[in-house]
């Protein structure tokens, strides 16, 4: 299946993908207007330290923990995609517990959040890959 | 020749061993038994039902169209009472007799009722791990009802939390002089003390109750508390007599090897009724923990299915919120000590040997599933940035080879 992977060497450490990401899950048309005077929570965050920058997702884990170990049945993994029913979500937090890439996180409903490769919101095409000026995040098949 | 798979249980193990055995196998017929009528639902979840947070719908751990689709038969409402090892049959309480190829005892915990002094004269009592327990919580529950939680533990807090709603006074009385005494260490739990105090949850810890006079408690101290309805949450007990009576290996859990496989041959067990290896500490032990549960279901599944499939990753871990603030641990509290704290955070990570061996973490959790990870996999952690992933949990305490796999590669 198609994954966003990261290539740290092309990254520039700008934090777009994280703005792309946060206006991926907004109903806006413009990304300044939408994401005017507000913090962002997005679901891609970039990790920097000593000049090195890179980003971090979900990975979408063939045997992912996070669904395995998740109490209430809210995160399932369909046809490669691991997502989250954040109606059904209780926010217990066990999937943050169990995930090895910090890569699901709190958010300000009480339900976590976390990457689902823009399926809900844009036909399945990720708005970080899209915006990302230096190629250091891509969308493609490396298998499984 | 299609195989037959008896689950006995109908919750997060049977769930697995269903997944799992689908994966190989669509043709072999499935049968679940449960005692409890409910279709599959998240027992953790009581809690929150009683405070409005989720509903009985959205309490089902599967679809309804779970059993459906996996092509399973319930037999709800019925016990197993004696499994006959020679002809390979479940008797049931109705006098039933089912068949197995492959069976999985999936029965789980039971609330240990402690065998205090006058236990009987109270009139109500209960203890609070299933569904059909939080109903009839909620049924006494008036406005300024005493509410006297036995336990300050997972399921005893969880409770107080999950009816501090209903104007009720509670009250937790507990022998440790902690609160969470499995997860938390003494600065922890002041944490969470302090933190329920605030929460009007009035705390008596290091205390015993003694002896119960209807209405009365009567602690070790000789001090006397009155109440109205008292809830039994002083810990669970795995639930083994099934497979014990029919001549397979017990402890204090049923015993299981690394592919969920009882001494009896196609026996399998898996979830809160067995014991099971910790890895981070080497000691077998249960292990009354939700992902373990479906981890080792699906393992049972898998190898009842006819494949080869090990699980030997479990550890003790734990995220429990309550009032708002958060708390994640996992592992064996031995070794030296990196700790950190603030007013509102507080981190405390266990290490020896070159190995995590375990954390507590409250308030900011954020990528605590990264030491989950190494405690689970064993990292070395001369391999990584340790100081650094102390401080912070993230991938860029990892080498830059680690990271391109982590961020590159196909992840497992």
């Amino acid at each position: 299946m198609k994954r966003v992977y990261v290539n740290e060497k092309w990254c520039l450490g700008c934090h777009l993908c994280e703005y792309y990401c946060a206006f991926a899950s907004t109903n806006e048309k413009d990304m300044a207007r939408a994401l005017k005077d507000i913090k962002i929570s997005p679901r891609i965050r970039i990790e920097e330290k000593d000049g090195i920058s890179f980003a971090v997702s979900c990975r979408h884990c063939c045997e992912p923990l996070c669904v395995k170990g998740c109490i209430t049945g809210a995160m399932t993994r369909k046809d490669g995609v691991i997502t989250i029913d954040r109606d059904k979500c209780i926010g217990c937090y066990t999937c943050i517990l169990s995930c090895p890439y910090g890569a699901v996180s709190p958010s300000e409903d009480g339900a976590i959040q976390k990457c689902e490769l823009c399926i809900k919101t844009h036909g399945g095409t990720p708005k970080c890959v899209e915006g990302c000026p230096n190629g250091a995040i891509v969308f493609e098949e490396r298998g499984e | 020749m299609n195989l037959k798979y008896v689950i006995i249980g109908n919750s997060t193990a049977a769930v697995g061993a269903v997944e799992a055995i689908r994966k190989n196998d669509t043709k072999g017929s499935i049968v679940i038994i449960s005692k409890e009528k409910h279709h599959t639902y998240s027992r953790p979840l009581i809690s929150y039902l009683l405070m409005g947070k989720t509903n009985e719908e959205k309490m089902k751990y599967r679809d309804d169209d779970f059993y459906i689709k996996n092509d399973c038969v319930l037999k709800l409402g019925r016990t197993a009472e004696k499994i006959d090892v020679d002809r390979k049959v479940v008797i049931l309480d109705n006098g039933e007799h089912e068949s197995y190829d492959k069976l999985l005892i999936a029965t789980g915990s039971s609330p240990v009722v402690p065998p205090i002094k006058g236990l009987d004269s109270v009139r109500y009592k209960f203890t609070f791990t299933t569904l059909d327990d939080a109903k009839q919580l909620e049924k006494v529950l008036k406005r300024n009802a005493r509410v006297l939680i036995a336990g300050a533990g997972l399921i005893g807090l969880k409770c107080a939390e999950g009816i501090s709603k209903k104007k009720v006074k509670t009250i937790c009385v507990d022998l440790a002089p902690r609160v969470l005494s499995s997860i938390l260490d003494d600065e922890g739990s002041k944490i969470i003390e302090n933190h329920l105090i605030k929460n009007n949850i009035e705390l008596c810890l290091g205390r015993q109750i003694v002896e119960f006079k209807e209405n009365i408690a009567v602690l070790d101290s000789g001090a006397e508390i009155l109440f109205d309805v008292l809830v039994l949450a002083v810990g669970v007990r795995p639930n083994i007599s099934l497979l014990k009576d029919a001549g397979g290996k017990t402890n204090r859990g049923i015993v299981i090897d690394e592919r969920c496989r009882t001494s009896i041959p196609d026996i399998y067990a898996a979830g809160d009724c067995c014991e099971s290896l910790d890895v981070s500490s080497g000691e077998i032990k249960p292990m009354a923990l939700l992902p373990n549960a479906y981890m080792q279901g699906e393992c049972a599944g898998m190898n009842m299915s006819g494949k080869d499939f090990v699980f030997d990753k479990a550890i003790p871990m734990n995220a429990i919120g309550l009032f708002g603030k958060h708390i994640i641990t996992a592992g064996t509290y031995k070794g030296e000590t990196y700790f950190e704290a603030d007013e509102n955070n507080y981190k405390k990570l266990f290490y020896s040997d070159n190995k995590l061996n375990g954390y507590i973490i409250i308030g900011n959790i954020e990528k605590a599933g990264i030491y989950t990870a190494l405690i689970r996999e064993k990292t070395p952690l001369d391999t990584l940035d340790f100081e650094l992933i102390c401080k912070m949990p993230g991938l860029m305490a990892f080498s830059k080879e680690e990271r391109a796999s982590k961020l590159g590669g196909v992840p497992a």
